[in-house]
């Protein structure tokens, strides 16, 4: 080859050169962060999760120790309610969207609208429910904060829902049909069971992705100092209760904290590992 | 058009007559004017090159292109004197009666038992003791009780690929139609399962219709009684088996079965 | 035989008592499901509707004007959106500006630089990292983030540059690492493995006989990214930084601990200031009647500005997935 040539693809190397390094640097510069995000929070969290986190409802100003207990059931009750009303909405939603909405206008809209509210604000949700569910019945609510994480949970179902069922191949169906069953039990017992793998991982993923959820609480649940499981009254939630304490002035309030939310990282972390090793290993292949 | 259906002159009664139908997938024209009897208890196989519209015509006879929007069929296809094409018509009712086969084994995701029973569920209720003799029945019909009496609880998956395309065949014959379609069912088997199904077609034909499409020729010599041969949407030519392949009356039938096309 | 006078039984009155029976069912089923596809529109429309009636009483005595009136004076009842807005829009573009060559990179490193053996891992860190909650950022910056960034960027720049004539007062005020700036960089955090996901998965949309046609002309691993894949994935990219926008704009958590919830006017590059989301975290819980009605104004504007962007990512990744047949 010509000097020139050889000179053109040196240039050219240091050039690929560069900027695989650069890529290469920016991974580690972005992990970097990250796992610095985590280990304060491991840090932090680590040293404040006792037994009596669990044990102990959460104090009241000026008073020491107290832990999460109140929270922690809280959090459970409205994620359980929520999860119970969000699964079959979302679920029998996106079927309607893989099933009987090849062909008409609304179903496009509907998965357009869903998929924008899969990214909508938050916080402004927590508004819409203020105003339908608190403000008209008075007071701040279980139930009302359950709603919200409703309206955030349900596109995340729909959307897996419609993606995993219209990954069934339609040769399944057919055969369904073939055999003379009508619409309802090829959806629910054919083609549904196939993609029962990916809905429970979407339904696990919504989960995952409400657990932290602050915002919308904020105008809804609100707080309570004490335990509660009257779901019509304003209830204690791990994510309220992580933001008051942590912009407060108490050092066992900020400690609780720091204890709150690694304990919601981790669940977190754990649903979403479960959901994808769930999923990769019972997923048609 | 030419004219080909050549009803055979023996008298066994027709199980579906197909008289000058067309199809259309939206704008592009899938069948031709196609007129031909589906013979009872016999064996009638679809042969010609892939898009000549032979899984096509197959797929009006159970109306299971009405899945899809944009597909239709115009003319006649009558099974035993009704008309399919009928708007009236109760899909699931017709399907129950025409059983239909497919090229990739679809077995549900059940158990082997389950994937038998759920068809015979949809129209009878039947005791568990029933059920079991019916599964047994099925499964023995397609010539699979042996190798799966033990492994009726396992997932219909876990079987191999031709045992998954018997059991799809059980599950068709375990409702009891009187007709049954194959679409290309040995296409994605070994030869040791394609000869298994071909045996089992031979074993049925006692009882059911059978109508069967494939793009093997030989196969089609090897198990039916009546062929079809069709080109481009239309019916090249239509007769016995044996004259068909011996003597075909037409050029483009000759070409193919020889090799010279497709 | 007896199959046969089976297989006739079935036209036979019980069967069709019990087709009858399913073609009711089905009718049942497609209404039931479609029932609830369609609440997602209502919600949609709900949430429009709610809002906007609650906010009329802004909006009827502000008017548009609201929108880029200065003012927020609780006492006086004067209000006006535009610091909110600034905030909203200026954490976001910070955020954008840092975690977007970052993410880019990210999604770079893991479809091309990375050894094949490491690419999954690496990638289910990354969306497992997408998946951590916002507030976790927030307090990240709260208790470590604005110390160090006021000890070793603020002072440091305040010392530096605050003296210099006609750009000094750009970095005067105070130095505790709260303010917009701050805000911004925490929010880059959090959008970083969002965005990088989402162009990853853009990237890996690229059908290989592509990409291996282009290595079959000599090309090296850097062209092929910048003549083949971004070309090819162009909207999809922008689609994916705009979803990140959109997260961005509307995340409460991330941005509130840091942001410093001053509603004035920003008078140095360290100013606190404040951002819609971070407004209704903090004044929603004290405010009644009218105070309660422009903060529901604040939430409406937020959602339509949302709404547009995340409409557009929608619109832009649909046409890429369409024109790519994936």
């Amino acid at each position: 080859m010509e000097a020139a040539k050889l000179a053109r693809y040196a240039r050219r190397r240091r050039a690929n050169w560069l900027g695989l390094a650069l890529s290469t640097v920016a991974m580690a510069l972005g992990l970097a962060v990250l796992l610095w995000i985590l280990a304060v929070l491991l840090k932090n969290g680590l040293a404040a999760i006792d037994l009596a986190m669990f044990t102990r409802d959460t104090p009241a100003p000026g008073s020491e120790g107290g832990g999460l207990r109140n929270a922690i059931v809280g959090s459970l009750l409205m994620l359980g309610l929520t999860v119970a009303v969000a699964s079959p909405i979302g679920v029998l939603a996106g079927i309607y969207l893989a099933e009987y909405g090849a062909t008409s206008k609304t179903a496009e809209l509907t998965r357009f609208v869903t998929d924008i509210m899969l990214s909508a604000p938050s916080i402004v949700l927590g508004l819409f429910v203020y105003a339908i569910a608190v403000a008209t019945v008075g007071h701040f609510s279980g139930f009302a904060g359950s709603l919200a994480l409703a309206l955030i949970a349900i596109p995340v179902v729909v959307r897996t829902t419609d993606n995993m069922l219209r990954l069934v191949p339609g040769s399944l169906r057919e055969a369904a049909f073939a055999l003379g069953a009508p619409r309802w039990k090829v959806s629910l017992m054919v083609t549904l069971r196939a993609a029962r793998a990916g809905v429970i991982t979407g339904v696990l993923l919504a989960i995952a992705r409400i657990s932290g959820e602050t915002a919308p609480l904020l105008f809804t649940a609100l707080n309570n100092q004490f335990f509660s499981t009257d779901m019509s009254s304003p209830m204690a939630n791990l994510p309220v209760v992580i933001f008051q304490f942590a912009m407060s002035p108490y050092d066992n309030w900020i400690r609780l904290a720091w204890g709150g939310a690694l304990l919601i990282t981790l669940a977190v972390l754990a649903i979403n590992i479960v959901a994808r090793v769930w999923f990769r290993e019972r997923a048609p292949s | 058009m030419p004219p080909a259906n050549a009803t055979p002159a023996a008298p066994p009664p027709n199980a579906i007559e197909v008289r000058h139908l067309n199809f259309f997938y939206g704008q592009f024209q899938g069948l031709k004017d196609v007129s031909l009897d589906v013979v009872e208890r016999k064996v009638t196989a679809f042969i010609g090159p892939s898009g000549c519209g032979k899984s096509t015509l197959l797929r009006t006879f159970n109306r299971m292109y009405s899945l899809y929007p944009g597909q239709r069929a115009e003319g006649e296809v009558s099974f035993y004197g009704e008309n399919v094409l009928d708007g009236k018509q109760d899909l699931n009712l017709l399907r129950a009666r025409i059983g239909m086969v497919f090229q990739k084994p679809t077995p549900f995701p059940m158990s082997v038992y389950d994937n038998i029973a759920f068809g015979v569920r949809l129209y009878e209720n039947l005791s568990r003791s029933a059920m079991d003799d019916r599964v047994e029945w099925a499964l023995t019909k397609a010539a699979l009780w042996g190798e799966v009496k033990d492994k009726l609880k396992q997932s219909g998956l876990s079987l191999s690929g031709g045992q998954q395309q018997r059991l799809c065949i059980a599950r068709s014959v375990a409702v009891k139609p009187s007709v049954l379609l194959l679409d290309e069912p040995t296409s994605a088997l070994d030869p040791i399962s394609t000869g298994k199904v071909e045996e089992l077609v031979h074993e049925l034909k006692k009882d059911y219709t059978i109508a069967i499409v494939t793009h093997n020729m030989q196969q089609a010599a090897r198990v039916s009684d009546y062929t079809a041969y069709m080109y481009l949407g239309e019916l090249i030519e239509y007769g016995e088996t044996d004259h068909l392949f011996v003597n075909p009356r037409d050029k483009r039938t000759q070409d193919y079965i020889t090799g010279r096309h497709g | 035989m007896p199959d046969l006078t089976e297989g006739e039984r079935l036209s036979g009155s019980a069967m069709l008592g019990i087709a009858r029976r399913q073609r009711l069912q089905d009718r049942l089923f497609h209404r039931l499901t479609q029932f609830f596809s369609l609440l997602v529109l209502v919600a949609l429309l709900a949430i429009i509707a709610s809002l906007a009636i609650k906010a009329w009483p802004a909006f009827q005595k502000f008017g548009v004007e609201f929108i880029w009136r200065v003012e927020w004076d609780i006492v006086n009842e004067e209000f006006g959106a535009a610091i909110a807005i600034f905030g909203t829009v200026a954490t976001a573009g910070i955020a954008l500006a840092l975690a977007v060559p970052l993410a880019f990179g990210i999604a770079v490193f893991l479809t091309e630089t990375c050894p094949v053996r490491l690419r999954r891992p690496l990638g289910t860190a990354i969306e497992l990292l997408a998946a951590v909650p916002s507030i976790i950022y927030g307090m990240f910056g709260l208790f470590v983030f604005a110390p160090l960034f006021a000890d070793y960027v603020q002072t440091p720049a305040r010392d530096l540059l605050g003296g210099m004539p006609i750009v000094g007062w750009l970095f005067g005020g105070a130095t505790n690492g709260i303010g917009i700036v701050a805000a911004g960089i925490i929010l880059a955090f959090m959008v970083l493995p969002f965005i990088a996901a989402v162009m990853r998965d853009v990237f890996e949309i690229v059908p290989p006989i592509l990409r291996e046609s282009a290595y079959g002309l000599g090309c090296t691993t850097w062209e092929v990214v910048r003549r083949v894949v971004l070309p090819y994935t162009n909207q999809g990219v922008i689609g994916g930084i705009m979803l990140g926008l959109g997260r961005a704009l509307g995340e409460t958590m991330a941005v509130t601990f840091v942001i410093g919830n001053a509603n004035r006017l920003p008078n140095s590059v360290f100013s606190p200031g404040t951002s819609i989301a971070s407004t209704l975290a903090n004044e929603f819980a004290e405010a009644a009647d009218f105070h309660l009605s422009t903060l529901f104004a604040l939430g409406l504007l937020l959602f339509a500005i949302t709404f547009l962007v995340l409409a557009a990512a929608k619109v832009l990744t649909l046409r890429t997935e369409r024109a790519k047949g994936a």
